[in-house]
């Protein structure tokens, strides 16, 4: 029984992290109708520009910001330079261009920061809290993962309800010709919603690395789980894209726990998850479209 | 789109280029029949055995002058141009990307690194590397229906998902497979008939280095000699049909599911071969030696050597053999230590696949064959211009 | 028949305010393409301030892509587009709307993901605040769409979209409306009311139109003036009583 509520619990709080890497993607898939592949790159780059600045000796939540700060301007630059000459073209071309980023960029950390594997810090304790007499799989750490999933999240349903630049940047994703000649700048919306997908990217990058190592690569893996969790919640739905997240970190952590040696079955099982859903059900468990145009 | 224009001249300048124009013969013939000059035969599979028949001649020339480490540099560009000729027919003929080719790869290299565990009980190499092939294949095919209901994105990711998950099988059935340190391929002998030929054609030494380059360059030949054939098959154009009008042939009874799934066969078949020769030129399967990176940069030679162009894939794998020493002592040149400089070449693959997709969307040999076109038309109409001055 | 419709009457709904019967919108030699096809080949006319034009023509006659010309969505080779005398033809499309054009492109152009209020309030959003009473007014004028405020616009029949969308461009206080097939696939009783309406609008309230139409029929008997389209030029122009009135014309491009 104490093994199955810390395996739900540390699936829980992988899954919020998942959540929040599919719904960058999602946020991007929406706007600009391109999965970016080079999201974990762009993730790692930001957390490296924070473990620079912790090593540096500045405190975790400076570099926070700071790493946030990068991520959005990062992204937008990514944006405005690299995918607007492949907006709305070919989308193999889309795929390719993204790729490439993603290779380079990795690469470019390299480069920078070095290949090797480097601690990094997590804000909170790492000891599990006391319930009942027993430990659990449930850190100090683990509830800031929670809470600062739960606020962004807040705050991007927030921006998209509530405000006008959320409603055009809505606008500008549902019907980029229609928001033009209704006066939208939809170009300033692309950018913008690239520039939030990259915080939200960084963020759980960030929440990732906290308490373990960093690499170059290091999220290669976060990029096939975002991307599954995405897919199981549609690809288009900022929910489906949370409560997909969820599922598949619940799920990992079950095969993960209980499955003997299965800590080395994770990716695959990821694969096998997104293969299931892709066959059953190929527009996700949230799409509004019901297939998708093979 | 399709191969480079063969002007009859290419065959004869073969032994004079680098490494890469040599096999080119083997595929370039394609293209041939449009020209409408050429002295190469009129059947196609005429034309492509009397290039094939080139491309072994070439294929013999080179290695024998070349030393030995140029040889083990061209026994990873086979390798490498087995599996991109195999994703280019998936990727530029049919439209459908994949990233999990290095996991097909995988497949074929551990087939053949268990096949090969007992070297005195072992098959004979070809039927090792038939082997290998097929178990690749149903990997693919499986793959393959799933994939066929998959576009872009969908399958892009999906096939990620595949070149990153794959490898952990090979940890997970640690006994089997050799864990993270893989399994140690014992790479056959040379047969005494080998070394007989090498002995009669340059009197060098008939070293495994050279033979296994010879294994590659065979199997090298072989597969663009059947990709090539089938290209110009009715299967081929189907395949550009569904690739450039996937609504129409659908509307032409085509169906579509049934034909990206043999081009996901083919690709794979490929792949597997691709995996088996890494494994004898390696002599290792690990999973360290399947990363997404390999998968990435397979689409980089294609997409560098321009989508669906046999000749492009051979020629950016060419590149993707000798650019990483070129730029990374460049690195050194300025001041990178060694690992930052090993870094080089992934940064320089990534920033050329963001360029060519932006300004030249149809890779080196699209983009020459263009110019080419443009000339041509250029000269045509000049010609016209001058006959009808001359007439009037 | 000019001076019968209000001449300068200003209203909270339309930015009109040029007087009637001069040239509002002015397009000069207007020549389109998509690669070698002349879509549009010196295409020349005008639409004068608080009428409404009705360009017509058959399918492919180069209709839709004069208006996508217009608000900039379609470069031109060559040829000028004026509003209220000043040259637009190198705005950006974005611009238009400020400008006092309000473009409703063809299959009415409702963003069906949003309510029926979030695709209003998108209208306005230019413009900064406005207040709530423009809001009303349009849903004043258009009563069906105001029980359905809260929907998502997908659910819309095909002539509440129509509403939607003309209301949402009326919110934008355009002094001129372009107005892509606003009949397509519409019930014809819904097409009188829809037209009907438009007519209203620029009587009282002073709006200039640019409506194109396949339905020539029901676009000349709410029109001032026609104009006739084909195969990417401009054939005749005249008043719409007098094309009403031509039979063989009527029959050549007009199909009725």
């Amino acid at each position: 029984m104490q093994q199955f509520v810390n395996v739900t619990l540390t699936g829980l709080t992988q899954g919020l992290i998942y959540a929040a890497f599919a719904l960058a993607l999602v946020l991007i898939w929406r706007s600009t109708r391109i999965v970016n592949f080079a999201q974990g790159s762009m993730a790692a780059a930001t957390t490296f520009i924070a473990l620079a600045l912790i090593q540096a000796g500045y405190s975790y939540w400076l570099a926070l910001v700071v790493s946030l700060a990068s991520g959005f301007v990062l992204g937008a630059i990514i944006e405005r330079v690299i995918i607007r000459p492949v907006e709305g073209g070919n989308e193999l071309n889309a795929v390719i261009v993204a790729l490439g980023l993603f290779v380079a960029l990795q690469a470019l950390i390299a480069i920078i920061f070095g290949s090797s594997f480097q601690s990094f810090p997590a804000p909170f304790g790492l000891e599990g809290f006391q319930i009942g007499g027993n430990r659990v799989a449930f850190t100090p750490n683990s509830l800031y993962i929670f809470g600062a999933v739960v606020v962004t999240m807040l705050l991007l349903v927030a921006l998209f309800r509530f405000t006008r630049v959320g409603l055009a940047m809505r606008a500008s994703a549902f019907s980029q010709e229609v928001s033009r000649l209704l006066g939208v700048k939809v170009g300033g919306m692309l950018t913008l919603g690239w520039g939030l997908a990259a915080v939200v990217g960084s963020l759980s990058g960030l929440l990732i690395a906290g308490g373990g190592f960093v690499y170059p690569a290091y999220m290669d893996s976060l990029i096939v789980f975002g991307f599954v969790a995405a897919i199981i919640g549609g690809l288009d739905s900022p929910i489906g894209a949370i409560v997909g997240g969820l599922i598949l970190g619940l799920a990992l952590s079950y095969i993960s726990g209980y499955a003997p040696r299965g800590s080395a079955l994770v990716t695959i099982s990821a694969l096998v998850i997104l293969m299931v859903v892709l066959l059953v059900r190929p527009g996700g468990l949230f799409s509004s479209t019901t297939a998708r145009r093979a | 789109m399709s191969d480079l224009q063969n002007s009859p001249s290419t065959a004869g300048q073969v032994t004079d280029e680098a490494p890469v124009a040599a096999t080119a013969a083997a595929n370039a013939p394609s293209a041939a029949a449009t020209t409408g000059r050429t002295l190469l035969p009129q059947s196609t599979l005429l034309r492509h055995l009397v290039l094939l028949l080139l491309g072994a001649v070439a294929a013999v020339v080179i290695l024998e002058i070349t030393d030995p480490f140029t040889n083990s540099q061209l026994a990873t560009l086979s390798f490498y141009a087995i599996a991109a000729g195999g994703l280019t027919v998936l990727t530029g003929m049919n439209g459908q990307i994949s990233l999990g080719h290095g996991a097909l790869m995988a497949v074929g290299a551990y087939t053949t690194a268990l096949l090969l565990q007992e070297p005195d009980g072992a098959l004979p190499l070809p039927l090792i590397l038939l082997i290998s092939v097929v178990m690749a294949t149903v990997v693919g095919a499986l793959v393959g229906v799933a994939a066929a209901r998959l576009h872009g994105p969908y399958l892009a990711g999906a096939t990620l998902a595949l070149a990153v998950g794959l490898p952990g099988l090979a940890i997970y059935f640690h006994d089997f497979l050799g864990g993270e340190q893989g399994l140690r391929v014992r790479a056959p002998r040379a047969p005494e008939s080998f070394e007989s030929f090498i002995g009669l054609v340059s009197g060098a030494n008939a070293t495994s280095t050279k033979w296994l380059a010879y294994v590659g360059a065979i199997c090298l030949l072989i597969t663009y000699f059947l990709l090539a054939n089938l290209v110009r098959s009715r299967i081929g154009r189907t395949w550009r049909a569904i690739r450039d009008q996937d609504v129409a042939a659908e509307l032409a009874g085509i169906n579509l599911g049934a034909w990206r799934v043999l081009a996901f066969v083919v690709s794979a078949a490929a792949a597997g071969l691709a995996g088996s020769v890494l494994a004898l030129v390696v002599r290792l399967a690990a999973p360290s030696g399947f990363t997404l990176v390999l998968s990435l940069s397979l689409l980089t030679a294609i997409v560098i050597g321009g989508l669906g162009s046999l000749l492009g894939a051979l020629l950016g794998s060419a590149l993707l053999v000798f650019l990483p020493p070129w730029v990374t002592d460049r690195g050194i040149d300025f001041g990178l230590n060694n690992t930052e400089a090993a870094q080089l070449a992934p940064f320089v693959y990534g920033v050329v696949l963001i360029v060519a997709m932006i300004f030249a969307p149809g890779g080196f040999v699209g983009t020459v064959r263009l110019r080419w076109m443009t000339q041509k038309a250029k000269r045509a109409a000049a010609a016209r211009a001058a006959a009808g001055s001359s007439g009037g | 028949m000019a001076e019968a419709h209000g001449a300068t009457a200003v209203s909270a709904t339309t930015g009109g305010g040029t007087a009637t019967g001069t040239r509002l919108l002015e397009v000069e030699g207007l020549t389109s393409a998509y690669g070698p096809v002349r879509a549009l080949d010196g295409v020349s006319l005008s639409a004068e301030a608080g009428r409404i034009t009705a360009v017509l023509g058959a399918n492919g006659a180069g209709k839709t892509t004069l208006l996508r010309t217009i608000s900039g969505l379609v470069r031109p080779v060559a040829g000028r587009v004026l509003l209220d005398g000043a040259d637009i033809t190198k705005a950006p499309v974005e611009a238009m709307v400020a400008k006092g054009m309000a473009h409703v492109p063809e299959g009415r152009g409702v963003i069906a993901e949003l309510t029926v209020d979030e695709n209003l309030r998108v209208g306005a959003l230019f413009r900064g605040k406005v207040a709530k009473s423009e809001y009303d007014r349009i849903y004043d004028l258009f009563p069906r769409i105001a029980e359905r405020r809260n929907n998502h616009a997908h659910t819309l029949s095909g002539g509440e979209r129509q509403m939607l969308v003309i209301g949402r461009a009326l919110l934008a206080k355009p002094r001129i409306l372009l107005l892509d097939e606003p009949s397509l696939g519409l019930a014809p009783r819904i097409v009188a009311q829809i037209f009907g309406l438009l007519r209203q609008l620029v009587d009282s309230e002073g709006l200039s139109v640019l409506l194109v139409e396949q339905n020539a029929r029901s676009a000349l008997s709410v029109a001032d003036v026609g104009v006739v389209l084909n195969l990417g030029r401009v054939v005749v122009t005249d008043s719409a009583s007098a094309l009403m009135g031509d039979e063989d014309l009527r029959h050549a491009y007009l199909g009725f």
